[in-house]
């Protein structure tokens, strides 16, 4: 990472730290809206986290391992997470599964090559009256057909395409 | 508000006029508040079914340490396969559910509130955060609401980042201070040391507009519906292999039969209730109750029709709870994992009798050790399918693996 970069990443930090506060219970919420900017929480930023808030690297980084929605290796710009959860599954997510895995050329788990998108099975949705459902990001989609999954890769490459900004991987 | 039409049957939030419940609660003492709730027998909403007058009076006779404040929780993690009532409350009642915060903070003496909302739910944002910045705007929080000096509070929204677990009311404390959704022992419970160890009232988001209701119309009004022992109308989210899927509204007491009815599932084989943690009533017990004297339950009903491979339906339980548990207490951590792996076997056509009642031995250890309620209910999707369906389990061949 460039030292520019980190002097980035380092103020966007402190400057979380100024708006939630320097207190434990603030842990969650910096480093939840560090993953949104970051798409994952670096080793550098769980340092520089754990610093400011006068914890140990290890409880930031106890953290960041529990939560489902927090990551600590680099994520796509666009993270897929298709329900696998039963009302989903009666509704055939098992299709839409296969044909994300087509669409992206990735397997659940992976990212792909370019850093855009990342797949992942998420626990219920909470839309289980009309699955499969599926959230890109915050958006959610729900009764996706295997024909829609196209669609949606296309409206994200879209964006991305038109002002995403280069993905940093601090 | 809501873009998806989910609501199947007209519900009675339609007709309580928001700001009448808060405005009846600043007429009464707090003890006569509490007092209302209690009468009215309203248990909580979230699946434990704990009455809420009680929760209160204990929240209200604790306290508070110096220079600290209580806390008002609701509880918006919604994480049970199956339920997405609260996603429908949240969208199109929020000030209800804000009210009903808003009254148990008058009611126990609390400054502060948080909504904790699930990180699936995060695109509901927007429109909570507006909610609560025109409630403050028309003096429904802040300080001295409605001009009653000396009443101030305010509700901020966390997230949480997608752990089922931290629905568990300590685990959700414990995330809300910066750690790992891991549940703490109870007692102490959180009435009494909950968030930053000060006394916490955590309520479920249902529970809290049913609040707001009751204080508006009345406890004798909401007592009137339901059964002696399960008082009042109920939120179902129900989804699976029925012609109407979505949120309806029935009084506790229903039968199942009935409430298949109205949901276009009358065809069904099985019926889960309460989700992952809840369990699967066959065909032939239709006629039982939906009450927490019968089988009580947070609202999830899902559908399994004539077709559908119960065990297949086991496994898709047990591998959620070996993803969700949090891996604290070895009789769930390991206990989830070795179900999962006997639900295999079973698939396999390679699960001896014995060893399958070895599996229900386990089952039961699992509900008696588990540290909290995920462990000690993991089992029971299980246990009720291989009560009911044995049939179906043993001695598969490959032709029937899925
Ligand atoms: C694993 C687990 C998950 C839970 N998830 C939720 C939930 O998502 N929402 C909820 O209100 N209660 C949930 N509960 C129950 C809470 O611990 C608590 O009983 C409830 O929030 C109390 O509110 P109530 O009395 O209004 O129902 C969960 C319990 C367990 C053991
Ligand atoms: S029962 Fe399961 S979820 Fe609950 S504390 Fe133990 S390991 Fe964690
Ligand atoms: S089961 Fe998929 S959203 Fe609930």
């Amino acid at each position: 990472m460039l030292v520019s970069q980190q002097q980035k990443l380092q103020d966007d930090i402190r400057s979380l730290v100024g708006t939630h506060g320097r207190t434990r219970a603030a842990l969650m919420p910096v480093l939840q809206d560090l993953q949104r900017k970051y798409s994952s929480v670096s080793d550098f930023a769980m340092q520089v986290v754990a610093d400011e808030l006068g914890i140990h690297p290890a409880e930031v980084y106890g953290v960041v391992s529990f939560y489902a929605f927090l990551h600590h290796e680099p994520r796509g710009r666009f993270q897929v997470r298709l329900c696998q959860t039963i009302s989903c599954d009666l509704a055939s997510k098992a299709r839409v599964a296969r044909q994300l895995e087509n669409e992206l050329g990735i397997a659940f788990g992976q990212t792909t090559p370019d850093g855009r998108f990342s797949l992942e099975w998420a626990s219920c949705l909470g839309m289980c009256d009309q699955g499969p459902a599926l959230l890109v990001n915050d958006r959610v989609y729900t009764r996706v057909s295997p024909e829609q999954v196209h669609q949606i890769i296309e409206d994200c490459r879209r964006v991305f395409g038109a002002h995403a900004v280069q993905q940093v991987h601090a | 508000m809501n873009p998806i039409n989910s609501k199947k049957t007209p519900l009675t939030f339609d007709t309580i006029e928001p700001g009448t419940g808060l405005a009846a609660a600043l007429t009464k003492s707090r003890a006569d508040i509490i007092g209302e709730v209690a009468a009215s027998n309203l248990r909580g909403r979230g699946g434990a079914g704990f009455p809420t007058g009680t929760k209160w009076n204990l929240a209200a006779a604790a306290r508070v340490g110096e220079g600290h404040s209580k806390y008002v929780v609701c509880n918006a993690d919604e994480g049970e396969p199956g339920t997405f009532k609260d996603r429908v409350l949240l969208l199109d009642y929020a000030d209800l559910v804000f009210e009903g915060m808003t009254i148990a903070a008058r009611a126990i003496g609390a400054t502060k509130g948080i909504l904790y909302l699930r990180g699936e739910y995060v695109y509901m944002r927007p429109h909570l955060d507006g909610v609560l910045e025109r409630r403050r705007q028309a003096g429904l929080l802040g300080a001295a609401i409605l001009g009653t000096a000396g009443f101030d509070f305010d509700i901020e929204i966390r997230m949480g980042a997608g752990a089922y677990v931290c629905g568990e009311e300590t685990a959700l404390i414990e995330s809300l201070e910066g750690h790992r959704g891991e549940p703490r022992n109870r007692p102490p419970f959180p009435v009494d040391t909950g968030f930053l160890g000060q006394p916490t009232v955590v309520n479920n988001v249902e529970t809290l507009a049913s609040v707001a209701a009751i204080l508006s119309k009345g406890a004798a009004w909401f007592k009137a519906i339901g059964t002696e022992r399960s008082a009042g109308f109920k939120l179902f989210s129900v989804s699976g292999d029925c012609t109407d899927p979505g949120v309806y509204e029935f009084p506790l007491g229903i039968t199942i039969a009935a409430l298949l009815a109205k949901v276009g599932g009358s065809n069904a084989k099985a019926v889960q209730i309460g989700g992952a943690s809840g369990q699967c009533v066959p065909a032939s017990q239709f006629g039982r109750t939906i009450a927490f004297e019968d089988i009580a339950t947070g609202g999830s009903i899902i559908v399994f029709g004539q077709g559908r491979d119960m065990l297949h339906v086991a496994k898709n339980f047990m591998e959620f709870f070996v993803e969700e548990s949090c891996g604290q207490c070895t009789p769930c951590r390991a206990g989830n994992a070795r179900l999962l792996d006997g639900i295999e076997r079973l698939e396999r056509g390679e699960c001896s009798t014995t060893y399958l009642s070895e599996l229900l031995a386990l089952c039961e250890t699992m509900q008696l050790a588990s540290k909290c309620g995920l462990g000690q209910s993991s089992p029971n999707a299980f246990v009720s399918i291989v009560t009911h369906f044995q049939d179906e389990l043993l001695g598969r061949t490959a032709a029937q693996a899925h």
